[in-house]
């Protein structure tokens, strides 16, 4: 039987993945853009209060989860476009990986204890 | 295979000989910019961690990363990276949705994207540098 270890072949989901993220960013950037309008970042203690309060935290939480998501599908499109041989690609995607996981971790850790 | 039909193999490309449509840079740089933002997140994550702890030695710190002219030029990269990507992002989507497929349109969106990330960096980068 033929194994695939990489490619594309769960291909649908994740597209559609990256679009969906792509979205709810964009929806993202612009709330904290108005909110920054509104002062929200004009000291330390505006900045953290925003970032403190419950609902902005739930969405910065999707944020973090979306930006993981949306750029594991993005960089593995680009190791799958440059790097043919499986063994050096499949060490990139596991790399890739691990970093967005722990990059995640580290960011809702940041915001969770705010 | 008859020869005529033969092609020379391996074949290669010259990626300094091509020349692309607008639309063409406009797409490659938003897989630059992904790329970019991405081998950048811990810089930005750290970045973020300072902004929000409360102790004064990371207020401090924040002070002095963000003050560093190298550090300045990453974080004014960055900002383009992030605007090229989100308005030629915004574009992909519409063309998924079958807005702005046209061969003129899209070349005016493509050009719009450009435009716009660059002069809203501008904007944003000389807020970011001090200047206003
Ligand atoms: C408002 C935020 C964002 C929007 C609207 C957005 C939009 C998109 C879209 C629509 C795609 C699919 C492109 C295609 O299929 O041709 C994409 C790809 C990608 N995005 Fe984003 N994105 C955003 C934020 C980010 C961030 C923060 C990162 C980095 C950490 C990132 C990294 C990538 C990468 C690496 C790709 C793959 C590029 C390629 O295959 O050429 N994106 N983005």
């Amino acid at each position: 039987m033929k194994r695939l270890v990489v490619g594309a072949h769960y291909g649908l989901m994740d597209w559609l993945a990256q679009r969906v993220t792509a979205i709810f960013m964009a929806v993202y950037t612009l709330i904290m853009f108005a909110a920054t309008l509104g002062g929200a970042a004009s000291s330390r203690e505006a900045w953290h209060a925003l970032m403190a309060n419950g609902f902005i935290r739930y969405l910065t939480f999707l944020f973090i989860i979306s930006l993981c998501y949306h750029a594991w599908v993005g960089v593995r499109d680009i190791w799958m476009d440059y790097v043919q041989p499986a063994a050096i690609r499949v060490t990139l995607h596991v790399l890739t990986l691990f970093a967005l996981v722990g990059y995640a971790g580290w960011a809702v850790q940041i915001i969770w204890r705010l | 295979m008859p020869p005529e039909i033969r092609k020379p193999r391996p074949k290669y490309l010259a990626l300094h000989q091509i020349r692309l449509p607008l639309a063409g840079y406009a797409s490659i740089l938003h897989r630059v910019s992904g790329a970019g933002l991405f081998l950048m997140l811990p810089l930005l994550i750290w970045l973020l961690q300072l902004s929000l702890a409360s102790s004064a030695e990371s207020a401090a710190m924040f002070g002095a990363v963000t003050g560093n002219l190298l550090v300045k030029l990453i974080l004014l990269g960055l900002l383009w990276a992030f605007l090229h990507h989100f308005c030629m992002g915004i574009r992909i989507l519409l063309i998924d949705i079958q807005i702005g497929v046209e061969k003129q349109q899209a070349h005016a969106s493509a050009v719009a994207v450009m435009v716009v990330s660059l002069i809203l960096t501008l904007i944003f980068g000389l807020k970011l540098l001090g200047a206003y």
